[in-house]
């Protein structure tokens, strides 16, 4: 494999977290997808490794690395198992608003416990009439002494129960449109703030996905993050940053799978021969490398170009996202494939990657949103020309 | 307490060569791992550090790629790490090598020494033992657990065929353990990275002032008369049938092989 120029530094975090994957997640992923069970016992084996701490300035307890270097660590995770890893980088996902819009006192309340792994992050926009159309977000967020009230409910919030920190998008004035939303900081165990059914989902099972239920929850107003009406703001930023961490997912699940069927193809005999020597088999397996690698450079790049400090990130980030998903779904369904008969069956670990793969192409934005925000960012910059 | 952990690099197969000329194992061009039993010592020492304080300090014998098992066991959480590495050392026998190792002790300063019941490699399991000899101190090999270390003494419990046995003796000490006592912990990026950084002083058989005559092929009486691979055993042969049938062509075939 390509080494992309890749620090010592960088290539401890990918190592690390390959040789947690291999010997703790591997062995257990079956498991835990069939049980839908939460992950804890591997949670604080990354704990332990410093594996939370990546992504984190080092005044807050991290190692001071950026996105490429939770895109690697998250990779190597979702090789073994996409729900494990979803549940690392759903962490990084809600901290990364704290991070970018957390004033001193939140960042020194709220980032140490999220490096050190001690408690996980989540973030919340989702409702059941808000997916895509985020601006239709219904909780409210209503102003009192000393803070602001919340009520309503959010939907399919990765982490939902298990974390102890979460950022909540909610309405603070809601004739404003999407400048009336607001980003705050809730803890887990606020009066007002419970959670909802776990959903029981077609891939990804291990991780958790939970409704979250505000009523009348009073948050202080030191945990409003950024200013009021900057809600959408810090949600679309926050996203810019993640969304090459799902392609890194992507990338990791298809190499899962990639991994698995060339290994099956050399030890799988057909017509006295393996089919691994079969030119049919063999181009599927080019195809699904070659989309792999390309998936994996535009992924890097867009961490890089992320961590240089570029502000223009969106359509990088989102092309990232759209390719490095739609790959895994083509590679994972070719995987199957490849398995035959071997690959539907439960026993094999292929079923389970195509199945996590699909939600790759759904979360932090559909990839139709993500050619949405594509398209808009081409138009724009053939505007800003003339 | 003051806990040396002594360990070997061994190279990462089980099919280990050996040289037909000089009937010692073949190094060269395999990668070297920490052999695994050493791992659940590392993981003993700092897992008694953890309960009752003090220092892991960390020593191995070879030749300097071995510095390699120490960072490993820095980036586990190891305080302190020493190579023994001299040409003098070259051929050493378990006597030699466990001569060298308790000089090397000794100049660390111990209450404990943890090994592993035994290298991968070489399979003698007497290094251990041999090391507590030298240093003239009680040892307990086959330890699958520390029940505890107090008023100066250490109650550990010693694998046996047939179930374990409770002992306890004075420290100093040492143990040699297998692998039921723990789970070896991963490393963590930040003891990788002062793993990677840190300084590891490396000490010849003058600096422990040990006895040159006593160490390297000089020092080793032990003689490898004949290396070889044993004879793959025939398979047997599985008697099926009711358990009367079955007892009676037993006894048929035993009294045809004329061993009863």
């Amino acid at each position: 494999m390509p080494n992309y120029f890749l620090t010592e530094e960088q290539m401890m975090i990918r190592d690390l977290a390959r040789q947690i994957a291999e010997e703790k997640v591997k062995p257990v992923r079956a498991e835990l997808d069939e049980k839908e069970e939460f992950p804890w016992e591997i949670v604080r084996i990354l704990a332990q490794a410093d594996l939370f701490r990546v992504w984190v300035p080092e005044e807050y307890g991290g190692l001071g690395g950026g996105t490429l270097e939770l895109c690697l660590a998250t990779e190597e995770l979702s090789r073994a198992c996409a729900g494990v890893a979803v549940t690392y980088a759903g962490s990084a996902l809600g901290g990364t608003p704290i991070l970018l819009f957390g004033n001193e006192e939140q960042k020194e309340k709220y980032l140490p416990p999220l490096a050190s792994g001690e408690k996980l992050a989540a973030f919340a926009l989702t409702e059941p009439d808000a997916g895509s159309d985020a601006a239709a977000i219904s909780t409210t967020a209503e102003k009192v002494e000393g803070g602001y009230v919340l009520n309503g409910t959010k939907q399919w919030i990765t982490n939902g129960g298990e974390a102890e920190i979460y950022v909540v998008i909610a309405m603070t004035d809601k004739t404003k449109g999407a400048r009336g939303a607001s980003a705050f900081i809730v803890e887990k165990g606020w009066e007002g703030f419970g959670f909802g059914k776990k959903e029981r989902k077609m891939g990804i099972r291990a991780s958790a996905t939970r409704e979250l239920i505000f009523q009348d929850c009073f948050v202080p107003k030191e945990n409003l993050l950024g200013r009021e009406g900057m809600g959408f703001i810090v949600a679309m930023r926050t996203f810019d940053r993640t969304r090459p961490g799902i392609g890194a997912q992507s990338v990791g699940i298809a190499q899962g799978a990639l991994d698995e069927a060339l290994a099956y193809a050399h030890q799988r005999h057909q017509f006295g021969r393996p089919i691994s020597s079969f030119q049919a088999i063999q181009h599927m397996l080019a195809d699904m490398a070659t989309q792999i690698e390309a998936a994996r450079a535009l992924v890097y790049y867009a961490a890089r170009l992320i961590d240089s400090g570029e502000k223009d990130i969106s359509k990088i980030s989102a092309m990232a996202k759209l390719f490095a998903s739609d790959v895994a779904m083509r590679v994972t369904t070719d995987a199957v494939q490849i398995f035959g008969g071997y690959g539907y069956m439960r026993e094999y670990p292929v079923e389970k990657m195509m199945r996590d793969a699909k939600i790759t192409q759904i979360y932090e934005g559909t990839n139709q949103i993500m050619r949405n925000i594509i398209a808009g960012e081409l138009i724009k910059e053939l505007a800003s020309r003339r | 307490m003051d806990i040396v952990v002594c360990i070997k690099q061994v190279p990462e197969t089980t099919e280990v060569k050996i040289d037909p000329q000089t009937k010692t194992l073949v190094r060269e061009g395999i990668p070297g791992i920490v052999n695994p039993f050493d791992m659940y010592a590392i993981e003993e020492g700092l897992r008694l550090k953890e309960r009752y304080g003090g220092k892991v300090k960390v020593l191995t014998m070879g030749p300097p790629q071995a510095e390699d098992a120490l960072r490993e066991a820095l980036a586990m959480g190891a305080d302190e790490a020493v190579l023994l590495s001299d040409k003098a050392l070259a051929g050493s026998d378990t006597l030699a090598t466990s001569y060298a190792l308790s000089m090397a002790v000794r100049k660390l300063g111990y209450d404990l020494v943890i090994c592993g019941k035994q290298a991968v490699d070489g399979d003698t399991a007497q290094v251990g033992p041999e090391m507590a000899e030298h240093l003239g101190v009680p040892f307990v090999a086959w330890v699958r657990k520390v029940e505890e270390v107090s008023d100066g003494k250490i109650k550990v419990q010693r694998l046996m065929d047939d179930g374990y046995e409770v002992l306890e003796m004075p420290l100093p000490a040492l143990i040699t353990v297998v692998k039921e006592i723990n789970e070896p912990r991963l490393p963590s990026l930040r003891g990788k990275m002062r793993a990677r950084k840190a300084q590891i002083p490396v000490w010849t058989v003058e600096d422990i002032g040990a006895d040159p005559s006593r160490v390297g092929l000089e020092g080793s009486p032990t003689q490898v008369v004949r290396v070889f691979t044993p004879e793959r055993r025939a398979g047997g042969e599985i008697l099926q049938g009711e358990p009367e049938e079955v007892a009676d062509k037993l006894v048929e075939k035993l009294e045809a092989m004329g061993v009863i």
